[in-house]
């Protein structure tokens, strides 16, 4: 889709991954530069982590190649794979300590004792648990564990480090700050991470790249801002934030025909017949001035959540939700009744088609 | 608990003497019956305990006649019971090994792998604990007859190994059902091929189950007297001796074999518990 600055670290080749007659991975092909931070996005069973398993060595694909540089690892089993895994459930060794967990790996490649303490010592530091290495997993938290699973897979430097939900079972605050660090340590390192979660803050936080993935396919694949701004189908704008989705008919180049009869200017982008023209709700103005696009509509809430009021506008074509920024001082709300109109800019305005494929806008736990 | 008493104490000492006696009963009726429970189980042990140090008249060892070492200097004093000891303690050994090998591939193969007949391995595996032993023992004799296997110390060993093996699968089983097979995958994924995988993962942490199983096993085992009884042919073990020799007179020996065995039994009990407890201590220091 993008042109690929790097040579991929890991590409794969109309991979299909069938369990008896689920298909859970449908066809995905993909490159993965070298040194980049890849998430992989998606719904529970979209087949997300069936794809990460199948790269690391844990499932064999049913059809298709997978390509760790230019090597051909459909076949291989994981230890000779060049790829290192971060479980969801860290999967630290219970019976051993920290030091012997970080210093599995190099020890099944024969690394002198020498060496690897020194190595092992300098990965602790670097994830912040310098001196916890005579411990036992359990002694740690979730968070520390998590830094711990990170430390024994990233001290072999891998060429790939593949991440599945690695930060799912830490509460938010905790989250919130592995997200960072895990993006300072990538960044130290330079490896390639791929990163799988059910997450899309969590995936626009830390990835250079987003591959959205729906029923086992990719459904967009670029890099956050793209996704966000512009997003391809309906099931992307749904899952990426929150989307207003007017549904329309294509009456030109620049313009969308509304059910309900308003006419909207957007770049349909060769798109013809039944679409659905969508903005997002910061980008729409409370009152004239925000742009081309207009609806009017009655307000049917609005709810002050500090930082934005969030608004809900009965308007003909749909539902519209509106964050309006607090900017000013005094927060106006407007009352439950008020007639409003809504503008927004055409540049605001992305197209997708209407293929009755949408997305929920929070997924639970993924399954394996 | 001395900050919670001060309170109604006070409150006791204006109670009349019936309710302070109940008081007292009802804090104290726990503590009798478990004591009592504990006297239950225990007295005939210590009766073995204390009769192992008789001086006996005759040739029965039923009446307490004065104080003696004799009987635990010379252990193996009476004809046969050497020999008895040591065919248990072999056969003991011997069945238990080869049991928890195979009990502990079975459970594997039982719990991870789909395969015909899994279902039927299943129930057939903990057949041995649900039938009575007298079945099995005569059972076992009847195939050994029709097959014209000679019955002596190799048709006990087959007998012990086959209800070891439930044991064994049974507890090895339990502790499989909860493993985490991502542990095994992030093993290989560091570089473990699969028997290295099996050696430095999942071997360890079976360990608990396998030993419980083999030590249950061990201790069925020494102790079996139905089956062994049917298949023992000529073959004497420790139990089979105490069974014969009661029937003639019971030898203080006997009672120093038992107490031995007794006294092994709780010596790895505490050292278990010492360990555990020192562990614990030095995990709460680290944290």
């Amino acid at each position: 889709m993008t042109s690929v600055e790097q040579p991929a670290d890991v590409r794969l080749e109309s991979v299909v991954k069938r369990f008896d007659d689920v298909v859970a991975v449908d066809g995905i092909s993909v490159e993965i530069p070298r040194g980049s931070f890849f998430a992989l996005l998606g719904p529970s069973g979209c087949g997300k982590t069936t794809t990460l398993r199948m790269i690391g060595g844990f499932e064999e694909p049913t059809e298709g190649r997978i390509f760790l540089g230019d090597r051909d690892v459909v076949g291989l089993p994981p230890y000779k794979r060049d790829v290192n895994t971060v479980f969801q459930s860290y999967a630290l060794f219970p019976h051993m300590t920290i030091e012997e967990n970080v210093a599995f790996g190099l020890e099944r490649r024969g690394v002198p004792k020498g060496e690897r303490h020194g190595r092992v010592a300098e990965m602790l530091e670097l994830v912040g648990l310098g001196g916890f290495g005579k411990r036992k997993p359990r002694q740690l938290s979730g968070g520390q564990q998590q830094r711990v699973a990170l430390a024994r897979a990233l001290v072999n430097q891998p060429r790939v480090l593949l991440l599945d939900e690695p930060l799912g079972a830490l509460d938010l605050k905790l989250r919130k700050q592995m997200q960072l660090e895990l993006k300072r340590i990538q960044h130290e390192v330079g490896l390639t991470f791929v990163h799988v979660t059910h997450d899309q803050e969590e995936a626009m936080t830390m990835a250079d790249r987003i591959a959205v993935m729906n029923r086992g396919r990719i459904e967009q694949l670029g890099p956050p801002q793209e996704l966000y701004e512009r997003p391809a189908t309906a099931f992307v704008a749904g899952f990426l934030g929150v989307s207003n989705l007017l549904p329309g008919t294509v009456e030109g180049p620049d313009a969308i025909r509304l059910e309900s009869g308003e006419l909207v200017r957007a770049d349909v982008g060769g798109r013809t017949g039944r679409v659905a023209a969508g903005v997002r709700p910061e980008k729409i103005t409370l009152g004239p001035g925000g742009g081309e696009n207009e609806l009017t509509g009655t307000v049917s809430e609005s709810a002050y959540i500090g930082v934005a009021t969030q608004i809900v506008v009965r308007t003909p074509a749909g539902v519209v939700q509106v964050f309006a920024q607090n900017v000013g001082t005094g927060g106006h709300m407007p009352t439950p009744g008020t007639a409003v109109t809504l503008t927004w800019a055409p540049e605001a305005t992305f197209v997708v088609d209407r293929n009755g494929a949408s997305a929920g806008d929070d997924s639970e736990e993924e399954d394996t | 608990m001395s900050a919670t008493t001060a309170g109604p104490a006070v409150v006791t000492s204006r109670l009349g003497t019936g309710a302070r006696v109940w008081r007292f009963v009802k804090r104290h009726t726990l503590t009798a019956y478990a004591a009592l429970a504990f006297a239950y189980l225990m007295l005939p042990i210590a009766v073995v305990i204390l009769f192992s140090f008789n001086d006996p008249l005759g040739r029965f060892n039923y009446v307490w006649q004065g104080f003696t070492l004799d009987n635990w200097r010379n252990w193996d004093g009476v004809l046969g019971l050497r020999e008895a000891v040591t065919t248990s303690l072999e056969i003991a050994a011997l069945s238990t090994v080869v049991a928890t090998a195979l009990g502990t591939l079975m459970a594997m193969a039982i719990v991870r792998h789909h395969f015909r007949g899994r279902g039927t391995a299943n129930v057939l595996v903990f057949l041995p604990l649900a039938t009575p032993e007298i079945v099995l023992g005569a059972s076992l004799l009847s195939l050994f007859i029709t097959a014209q296997v000679a019955t002596g110390f190799w048709t006990i060993f087959v007998a012990h190994v086959m209800f070891i093996v439930s044991f064994v699968v049974v507890t090895v089983k339990a502790r499989l059902v909860g493993f985490d097979r991502h542990l095994e995958e992030a093993a290989m994924d560091l570089g473990a091929d699969e028997l290295t995988t099996f050696r430095k993962i999942t071997l360890p942490l079976l360990a608990p189950a396998i030993l419980a199983g083999a030590l249950l096993g061990f201790a069925i085992s020494i102790d079996d007297f139905v089956i062994t009884y049917f298949v023992a042919g000529p073959t004497q073990t420790f139990p089979l001796f105490v069974w014969g020799a009661a029937r003639v007179a019971v030898p203080p020996q006997v009672n120093v074999i038992a107490s031995a065995i007794f006294l092994i039994a709780v010596t790895i009990a505490v050292v278990n518990v010492i360990i555990a407890s020192l562990r614990a201590g030095r995990r709460q220091q680290g944290a």
